[in-house]
């Protein structure tokens, strides 16, 4: 009896995936098929998972307001394409340049995003197919807008940029300006910078809760801000120990005892975390460090406040697994060959935390509220035309940003038809993670990123060594593309039929 | 006025589009009563609800007249944020609930308690934190009051459906300042049990002052559990009545009594009609029509009678006649002229020779954008191949015969249209009915089944129809199975009325039984079950 429940719950957790272990099954088949290296693929997708992440996570908002998958993201591409070629016009670079994209990039994705969600308002029901005739639309409308009217109706004098006066040129080359200007912040930079504005933000909420008299919380900010002082005191440390001593070396002049003292740690340090790009063990080693840290401190919580403790406790152990795995050797020669950008991986996880702190508010329960039922949403009070366009909007900006840092790593792109598929692959990795037009989570996001790109990069070898022919790699990737999507969706629909079936079952019973 | 009453509604008029659907209700409630509103369907009792809901529908559609009062004070209700902040609120028929939240998150959707952020305090009050843990609190304080004694942090997926009902209350007894709480046909989908511990709940409600609007048509319940009570008919106030002063058969006199006025001349009948001459019978029969679901009847229908059968909206007379069509799913025993009829088999019952009628005239009665000549033989046509030259595995229409078919069942039936070839989308409702009806007929049935024969046809019209319903039967001796809602239409034509309450047969009546019979039986009352 007991065998039979756990069977049929082992079942019922295969079936909810399903989804998720057909496309785990094909990249692991695609794979051993292609007879690739195991170090290429990862490298590849490493690179195409810290590209391309942000911009799926763009689209878990629109579902959880009931919008479906939102094709309409390319608008939010467009804003971040268009705020790109004045900032490089411009000539601002680095850091600097890319955050003044993203600040121009910004109210331009707010306002597409209120005309599409106005738009959305207009044919609820049919968002999706509303979505993507859009996408092309204003795919046709940017056309228009780079190859005439910049430089044709708007002034925009650079001969480098718009060789005939009026149009830009077909490729768009960010080397020197944009390229790699997020990908180039060392890890130990991010660290210190994020210490920073974790501290400046603990004392402003300290500050603003005292002033409305609110529960402080104080014991728990204190300790927060002690942490991330430490962590940004020793990341600064470190990058300042290495920068005297190596400017002291290249003067010639002495350095302070203390920082020669320190000297041997902080190269090591420097080394591991303080280069641009991370290597990925790591990068696995540190995740698991802190991720293991976290778990226990939870554990710790639960077991005082005697919660269950099996989440942390899981989580603890998960972690440690990695740890150990990522140190069996044949791991750890792919690992060890795989270097990743630590502030561009750094972006996803503030990407979730937007996700998962919109939905921590009342905005985010509205949100939630329409999506599940218009009718009820109205009743409560819940302005469900407004909701859905700040909803629009916020996948809108999140795409503008996504497709920003997803430039910036790739360097160089297509002026005129870089945007035009952003809505699909996103949408087909979301789909390949598991999640569906009604529910997705950032979970699904990134594991959908990490197998659909992996299929992407092996897929085609496969194919080319079945046919023998490479012309068929293209071909591959959109069959792949729009095949990902209709599978999954079909195979969702199927889920529901089941669940029906099974209700109807019930009702004769009774 | 000796009494204060929390809520007086005076004159209340309503139209829609031309349509009087209220001509001038009173509704007086006292707090901390429990009022009921009766009415059969079409009464006017959604509507006043509608219009004290500050629904948009009522906005939309030109207001209403007259005066709404509450603790007194003239308000004016335009919308239904407007009536809860006045303190109405509404427990719907259809549950209003998110399965995919918890039950906490149901109660409070809406109003959910927040807590200022940095955030908000930049951006507006909409991006503040939510505070689930009072949230919980509030939800437990409500559920506990009404005795609903389930986890707070439960899914609503899943729950039973008396349970979904009580989550409603909760969330509508939550909100501050609650004084008018309407239930909307809150029994209807319960169980016996659970029907019970609903009332339970109502009383403790009742008796924290909160004032109830109770809108059912079970009498039982009524008797059971209401101070007073408003009975409306046709959109007129019948009467107020105090509970304890009158009795169930009084109030089923009340909603149902009308003066009969003919709508079908007598004609000639000569027909004998034997009661061991079944042309159909349903043994243990179900039907799975959302909303009009069948549990479970045994009938049978004598060859050559005109069968009547009546009941309320929703209580399952519609599905009996879709469920032997195969258009929902269904279950039990279907004999027809002596050979099973499998309901699960769409087109089974119409190749066996019933035919049907539908109550959705536009929806699958008619293709709108075709003639009416195609309309007629569209159906003969898919299921007897009839109207069709044969060359060997080719078939091809047959124009001639189907346009000699069309006008011969133009003129017989006397449809009102320029010919066979105008479109059918054109005609007025009631030629619309006769192309139904002639299209029902050219499959040559052996039995015919009309549902809500009248249901949007003006008065002249209905009663051509009718008229031609009962000239069939008396000319051809075809037998027919009337289903409608207008109990008035069913005992001028019909030889005997079978009543539907709840998916149940609850009385089979002749014509001239009494309007308390009626009324008990279509309010399922156990006092009208026998026959």
């Amino acid at each position: 009896m007991k065998n039979k429940k756990l069977l049929s719950n082992v079942g019922s957790i295969l079936f909810e995936n399903k989804v998720l272990i057909l496309f785990a099954v094909l990249c692991i088949f695609c794979i051993s098929y292609s007879e690739v290296n195991v170090s290429y693929v990862s490298g590849e997708l490493f690179t195409r998972l810290g590209r391309n992440a942000c911009l799926v996570l763009s689209l878990i908002i629109p579902v959880l307001a009931g919008l479906g998958l939102n094709f309409g993201i390319v608008v939010g591409a467009i804003a971040s394409q268009i705020a790109i070629f004045w900032v490089v016009h411009w000539g601002f670079t680095g850091i600097t340049g890319f955050m003044l994209t993203a600040l121009i990039a910004t109210p331009l994705a707010i306002i597409f995003g209120i005309l599409v969600g106005i738009l959305y308002n207009k044919t609820k029901g049919s968002e999706m197919i509303t979505g993507l005739v859009l996408g092309y639309f204003a795919d046709g409308l940017y056309k228009l807008f780079v190859l005439y009217i910049i430089g044709g109706v708007i002034p925009f004098d650079d001969p480098n940029l718009l060789p005939r006066g009026f149009g830009l040129k077909n490729a768009f080359d960010l080397t020197g300006s944009l390229k790699y200007s997020l990908d180039d912040i060392s890890l130990l930079e991010v660290v210190t910078v994020a210490a920073v504005i974790f501290v400046i933000a603990q004392i402003a909420i300290i500050i603003y809760k005292s002033v409305k008299k609110q529960a402080l919380g104080l014991t728990k900010r204190i300790v927060g801000i002690v942490i991330a002082a430490v962590l940004g005191g020793v990341s600064f440390a470190v990058t300042s120990v290495v920068t005297t001593l190596e400017t002291a070396i290249a003067n010639g002049t002495g350095v302070p005892a203390i920082v020669n003292k320190l000297a041997p740690v902080c190269y090591k340090l420097d080394n591991l975390y303080g280069q641009t790009r991370l290597l990925l063990s790591d990068a696995i080693f540190l995740f698991g460090v802190v991720a293991a840290i976290v778990f226990a401190v939870k554990l710790v919580q639960a077991l005082i406040s005697k919660k269950s403790f099996t989440r942390p406790l899981a989580g603890m152990i998960a972690m440690v697994l990695i740890i150990v795995l990522a140190m069996i050797p044949a791991v750890n020669a792919v690992t060890a060959s795989v270097r990743i950008p630590a502030c561009t991986y750094a972006m996803i996880f503030v990407f979730c935390a937007i996700n998962n702190w919109l939905l921590s508010t009342k905005l985010g329960q509205d949100m939630r509220t329409v999506g599940q039922n218009r009718a009820v949403a109205t009743s409560a009070g819940i302005n469900v035309n407004r909701t859905r366009i700040i909803a629009v909007c916020v996948s809108t900006v999140l795409a503008a940003w996504g497709q920003l840092i997803f430039l910036q790593n790739l360097g160089t792109f297509n002026t005129i038809q870089q945007q035009t598929n952003v809505g699909l692959y996103s949408i087909a990795a979301l789909l390949v993670g598991g999640a569906s037009v009604q529910k997705a989570n950032n979970k699904q996001a990134v594991i959908g990123v990490i197998l659909f790109h992996t299929l992407f990069v092996v897929a085609p070898l496969a194919a080319t060594k079945l046919v023998g022919d490479s012309a068929i790699s293209e071909y591959i990737r959109m069959f792949l593309s729009y095949g990902v999507i209709a599978a999954a969706l079909a195979m969702h629909a199927w889920k529901k039929v089941k669940k029906k079936f099974g209700n109807d079952k019930k009702a004769e019973v009774k | 006025m000796d009494k204060p009453y929390v809520l007086s509604m005076k004159g209340i008029e309503k139209e829609y589009y031309g349509n009087k659907v209220l001509k001038g209700v009173d509704l007086y409630i006292a707090p901390g009563e429990i009022h009921a509103l009766m009415g059969e369907n079409g009464a006017g009792k959604s509507t006043l609800m509608n219009i004290l809901f500050g629904m948009p529908v009522i906005h939309n559609t030109g207001g209403f007249k007259g005066v709404i009062e509450v603790n007194g004070e003239q308000v004016n209700i335009d919308s239904p944020q407007k009536a809860m902040e006045l303190g109405i609120g509404m427990v719907h028929q259809e549950f209003m609930l998110i399965p995919g939240f918890t039950v906490t998150e149901n109660i409070k959707v809406g109003r959910e308690i927040t807590t200022p952020t940095i955030a908000s305090s930049i951006f507006g009050k909409k991006l503040e934190a939510l505070d689930k843990r009072s949230m919980a609190a509030d939800a437990r304080t409500a559920l506990d009051t009404i005795g609903l004694d389930i986890s707070e942090d439960t899914m609503v997926r899943g729950l039973p459906v008396g349970y979904m009902q009580f989550i409603e209350i909760a969330r509508e007894i939550d909100k501050s300042g609650m004084q008018i709480l309407i239930f909307d046909e809150p029994t209807a989908v319960l169980t016996e049990s659970e029907a019970d511990r609903l009332l339970d709940a109502m009383r403790t409600i009742a008796a924290k002052g909160i004032a109830i609007i109770f809108i059912t048509h079970r009498i039982d319940e009524v008797m059971n559990v209401t101070d007073s009570m408003t009975v409306l008919r046709d959109g007129t106030l019948v009467e107020r009545l105090i509970t304890k002063d009158t009795t169930a058969a009084r109030i089923a006199e009340l909603m149902i009594g009308r003066k009969v006025e003919k709508l079908v001349e007598d004609t000639v009948d000569n027909r004998t009609l034997d009661d061991n001459d079944i042309i159909l019978s349903l043994r243990d029969y179900y039907v799975d029509m959302p909303g009009e679901k069948v549990h479970g009847i045994d009938l049978d229908v004598r060859r050559g009678e005109i069968l009547g059968i009546g009941g309320l909206a929703g209580q399952g007379k519609v599905g009996i006649p879709n469920g032997i069509l195969g258009l929902y799913e269904a279950a039990g025993e279907i004999v027809f002229d002596g050979e099973k009829i499998n309901p699960n088999k769409l087109g089974d019952a119409l190749n066996k020779g019933i035919a049907f009628v539908s109550e959705d005239r536009r929806g699958v009665g008619l293709l709108l954008e075709e003639t009416i000549e195609q309309n007629i033989v569209f159906s003969a046509m898919q299921v007897k191949e009839d109207f069709l030259h044969k060359f060997g595995p080719l078939k091809i229409f047959d124009a001639k015969a189907a346009k000699a078919f069309a006008d011969d069942m133009i003129q017989k039936l006397d449809i009102r249209c320029t010919g066979s070839s105008q479109y059918v989308g054109r005609l007025s409702g009631g030629n619309q009915q006769k192309v139904c009806l002639a299209r029902a007929l050219a499959l040559a049935p052996k039995l015919l089944i009309v549902s809500e024969p009248t249901r949007g046809i003006d008065i002249g019209a209905k009663k051509l129809v009718l008229e031609l319903l009962v000239k069939l039967n008396r000319e051809t001796g075809l037998t027919i199975i009337v289903v409608s809602s207008e109990l008035n239409e069913l005992r001028s034509l019909s030889d005997r009325i079978a009543i539907v309450s709840d998916g149940k047969l609850t009385a089979m009546l002749a014509p001239d039984a009494s309007d308390a019979k009626y009324g008990l039986a279509m309010s399922g009352s156990k006092a009208g079950g026998e026959e």
